[in-house]
């Protein structure tokens, strides 16, 4: 199935070293930013605790889970160090800037949920 | 009869492939060439040496008139293409010229980007692209007059140093927090700003340009927060566009430049493009390495060379600014399977990173000494295994080779007389003589008896390192605890340093100290932005993307994303007023829980992200402010009724605490300070188990500290005993100040009390009024820039990003 890319804004909007969210129906989305400019699309869950991981200190390409300090690798979705468990990854696409993700996989979980 | 070739453009693009195609087919072609500027072909590198005065236009010609004449090349100068007709395939020029092609080249290069801003058409307003805007420039530039450049990249960073170079005042903004973020990291780009400030250019990074002002000429640039810069000229240098028009009018394919193959041949097989304007393999270019690889494609292709095909390869960035040394190449994001090596040297303002991805360079960052740079190039375009020599690779290649392997090794080679410590001038043979001949076995003889390592301690380093060499096994270093992975520091010697050598920023702490990584963790960040936030109250800008999410929102996270609200109670004082308003926030917010703290206030709990603001707007109505129930701060001044009410109380306590609460909120110290104030001995506001206490007794104030009740149950110290109101404020202070100069970041006051000793706090505090008052005084001046209410700052806008999603997709099926 070919990805729909959805337009979430601009890379202007998030702070460097920092992260915005994108609520859709199935999740929240957190779309990070690194010093380099580099932008990422995780779940916005931590695996632990549920964690908003948006809200964490971004380092590297890691983001320190606010909640209990889990270091999760916002390029991976794992969980790095010794802790194990991980949170899915969203395609996104920066294109001069302008930043969209690709949301099947979040449609096909608001579909299982709407079925449900 | 010969094809005949037309090209669009003379840049340096075309003129090196005419160059390569005259080589390989000097008469294949008759040559038309239409140039939309009035030259020849010349070298626009070396703009920058024209605008610094270095080089005149007659030295940066690379074809003049007579080579285009000896090659029978018709050159039309100022003539600029209008259209192209595929089906007749002529193209005609503005002015009414028309020319048959049976191939046709576009390069077309690009054209600056104007910012779109009010006043970017006045006189005076610059782009820095071809020799037209050269001389616009110069005739700017006269001393004492100022220029703003807009843009921190490559050109902009040349044209800031050209004009600085003419005599002008120069400042450069940056809509990024670090100069050529594209080529550099941050730690790369902190040393180029520092440099570039020594010179006297000034640089305003985070600079959102909102307008250029001026009636009949440029008078200044307006930033949107509100800052003027007076200018008589401005140039704009914010990035390029590939000039595609011509090529989408004439409907071939164009995405970002015109699409061509590896063959550099465009949607129409009679059509070529390269430079600027051309898009191969999904990237354009720049830079002119590239671009003269596509030359090369292009000659071989119209000579029929079907095999030339071009191939991506990373280009070296290097900033053509005379005494600047700055080199990157390729891809140095952090990744989770890369790794980086850092090397620093303070002294020599050296940074040098390697990003390695299965033991192979993948990019490189060099600022202050560059001339490993070809040989990191190598081998990151060899793709060569670069494990076997990891542990030296960094120094580059001279340290290579049988010996290499040791990390001792190339302190073992240094001669006796190589300077180790350079603030003591102390060589490595003093400080081996002095090993030996005294018996040394630590870093504090060594520092005691050389004074090696003794001042600003960049070198402990190798002091460390001829001691193992010198002692072998019998050195072990010293039990500091390293502030985190990412130095070998501790939290006194980064405190120590900051002071000792002025560092104001975070990136300027981790260069100076030779931090291990680029850009720190998240242990290591928020402590230094405290450091800095209390040693540089009025020159350090808080940096909100190194602190904990509550210090960074101004409420509390909570195990479900939540926050709580905790406005402040003065001395756990309230009115029905207040109450009110609290109510009526708890109603209009449907608040599920409100709590009464430990620490004599109401706490909201269960307030979602984005209401955050709207309910403090609302408390904020009813002269509430953040009682900073989150911060590494000032937390509460519990009190108890004291002598307005009580028939035991001795004194007010619950003036003397408000007193001292409004005085000291909003200060930030190492971990959160709690304090309480008691009217009688019976102790009920419990200050006896606080951070700093206040018993009131008949003869005054008793005043305690180091107490806690938390992980650790503990009853206070007592300071002193004084006998008013204001000398046991000005005790509280100072004693406050001093464990915020001192203490490490999240060491509470009873942990700092008991490393520091209490007899020597007794005695810095209590016995010497004069550096007491200097405490007090320090803690005053800093409080000038922290006593502002972060709960009306946000509700008047500021951070608004914090506290709403960046785009909601209610129903993806149906978007796009």
């Amino acid at each position: 199935m070919q990805n729909r890319w959805h337009p979430i804004g601009h890379i202007s909007d998030i702070p460097v070293l920092g992260a915005r969210c994108v609520k859709t129906p199935g999740m929240t989305i957190a779309v990070f930013r690194t010093e380099e400019d580099v932008v990422h699309a995780i779940e916005n869950r931590c695996p632990h605790k549920g964690g908003p991981l948006s809200e964490g200190i971004v380092h590297g390409t890691s983001v320190t889970c606010p909640l209990h300090n889990w270091v999760i690798s916002v390029e991976t979705g794992q969980a790095l160090g010794a802790d194990e468990g991980s949170v899915r990854t969203i395609p996104i696409r920066n294109e001069d800037g302008r930043l969209f993700i690709a949301l099947d996989a979040v449609v096909d979980e608001a579909a299982v949920m709407a079925a449900a | 009869m010969s094809e005949r070739l037309v090209i669009i453009g003379n840049g340096m693009a075309p003129g090196r492939m005419l160059e390569h195609l005259f080589d390989r087919a000097p008469s294949r072609y008759a040559v038309t060439i239409f140039n939309a500027e009035p030259r020849v072909n010349y070298d626009r590198i070396m703009l920058s040496p024209v605008l610094s005065g270095e080089k005149s236009y007659e030295q940066i010609v690379i074809h003049d008139d007579d080579w285009y004449a000896a090659r029978g090349i018709t050159l039309h100068k100022g003539r600029r293409i209008a259209a192209i007709d595929r089906e007749r395939k002529t193209v005609t020029s503005a002015c009414g010229l028309t020319a048959f092609y049976d191939r046709l080249v576009i390069a077309t290069g690009s054209t600056p980007l104007i910012i779109p801003v009010q006043g970017r058409d006045l006189p005076g307003v610059v782009t820095y692209r071809d020799l037209d805007d050269v001389e616009a420039m110069l005739e700017a530039a006269r001393p004492g007059r100022r220029a703003v450049v807009i843009g921190g990249g490559l050109l902009g960073l040349e044209a800031a140093a050209g004009l600085l170079r003419r005599g002008m005042e120069v400042t450069v903004l940056h809509l990024m927090p670090t100069l050529m973020e594209r080529q550099l990291d941050g730690a790369a780009g902190y040393l180029l700003q520092a440099e570039l400030e020594r010179r006297g250019i000034s640089v305003i990074c985070k600079a959102n340009t909102k307008a250029i002002l001026g009636t009949d000429a440029v008078e200044g640039v307006l930033l949107d927060n509100g800052t003027e810069l007076p200018a008589d000229l401005v140039v704009m240098a914010a990035g390029i566009r590939p000039n595609v028009a011509l090529a989408k009018d004439a409907g071939l394919a164009v995405n970002r430049g015109i699409l061509v193959d590896d063959g550099m041949r465009s949607s129409d097989e009679a059509i070529y493009a390269l430079g600027e304007c051309a898009e191969v393999g999904g990237m354009v270019y720049g830079l002119v390495a590239p671009l003269y690889e596509m030359a090369r494609v292009a000659a071989a292709r119209l000579a029929d060379d079907t095999e030339a095909a071009f191939v991506h390869a990373d280009t070296p960035t290097r900033l053509k600014v005379t005494g600047i040394d700055l080199y990157s190449l390729g891809d140095f994001a952090e990744a989770k399977d890369r790794e980086e090596i850092v090397l620093r040297d303070a002294s020599a303002g050296l940074y040098k990173r390697l990003v390695l991805k299965d033991n192979r360079i993948v990019g490189t960052v060099l600022y202050g000494a560059t001339s490993d740079g070809a040989w990191y190039n190598d081998l990151k375009t060899k793709g060569t295994d670069v494990s076997a020599m990891r542990e030296t690779l960094i120094f580059g290649p001279a340290h290579q080779g049988g010996a290499g392997q040791d990390p001792l090794a190339a302190i073992a080679a240094l001669p006796m007389d190589a300077q180790i410590c350079g603030c003591n001038g102390v060589c490595k043979g003093s400080i081996v003589a002095a090993i030996g001949e005294k018996g040394l076995s630590t870093l504090d003889d060594v520092r005691a008896h050389t004074k090696a390592s003794a001042s600003c301690g960049s070198c402990t380093g190798l002091v460390e390192q001829l001691l193992s060499l010198t002692l072998g096994d019998g050195y072990s270093r010293s039990a500091v605890t390293p502030v985190c992975p990412c130095t070998d520091l501790g939290h006194d010697d980064v405190r120590r340093l900051i002071k000792a050598k002025g560092l104001k920023t975070i990136p300027a702490v981790m260069q100076a100290l030779e931090w291990k990584s680029s850009g720190g963790c998240a242990k290591c960040r928020p402590a230094l932005n405290y450091y800095l936030v209390c040693d540089w109250p009025d020159e350090y800008a808080d940096d909100y993307q190194s602190r904990f999410i509550n210090e960074r929102v101004h409420a509390n996270i909570q195990k479900d994303g939540t926050y709580s609200v905790v406005p402040r109670m003065w001395g756990g004082v309230t009115s029905a007023a207040e109450l009110r308003a609290i109510a009526d926030v708890a109603d209009k917010f449907a608040i599920r829980t409100v709590k009464v703290t430990g620490g004599q206030r109401i706490d909201l709990l269960g307030v979602a992200k984005e209401d955050l603001p709207a309910v403090w707007a609302d408390l904020g109505k009813a002269g509430f402010v953040s009682g900073q129930a989150y911060a590494k701060g000032l937390r509460t001044v519990k009190t108890c009724v004291g002598s307005d009410w009580c028939r035991f109380g001795t004194q007010d306590s619950t003036g003397l605490g408000i007193r001292i609460e409004k005085f000291m909120w909003g200060s930030w110290t190492p971990a959160k300070v709690k304090m309480a104030v008691s009217g009688c001995p019976r102790n009920c506001a419990e200050a006896t188990c606080k951070d700093v206490g206040i018993i009131c007794v008949e003869a005054g104030f008793e005043i305690h500290f180091a107490g806690v009740a938390g992980l650790d149950i503990k009853g206070t110290e007592i300071l002193t005993l004084v006998k008013t109101e204001d000398e046991a404020l000005e005790h509280v202070v100072a004693l406050t100040q001093m464990y915020r100069e001192q203490g490490r970041y999240l060491e509470r006051i009873y942990k700092w009390a008991k490393r520091i000793g209490l007899d020597e706090i007794r005695r810095q505090i209590v016995e010497d009024p004069d550096r007491r008052r200097a405490f007090y005084d320090r803690f005053v001046f800093s409080q000038r820039f922290a006593q502002v209410d972060p709960w009306a700052e946000r509700v008047g806008g500021k951070d608004r990003h914090e506290f709403t999603s960046m785009a909601t997709l209610n129903h993806p099926q149906a978007a796009e």
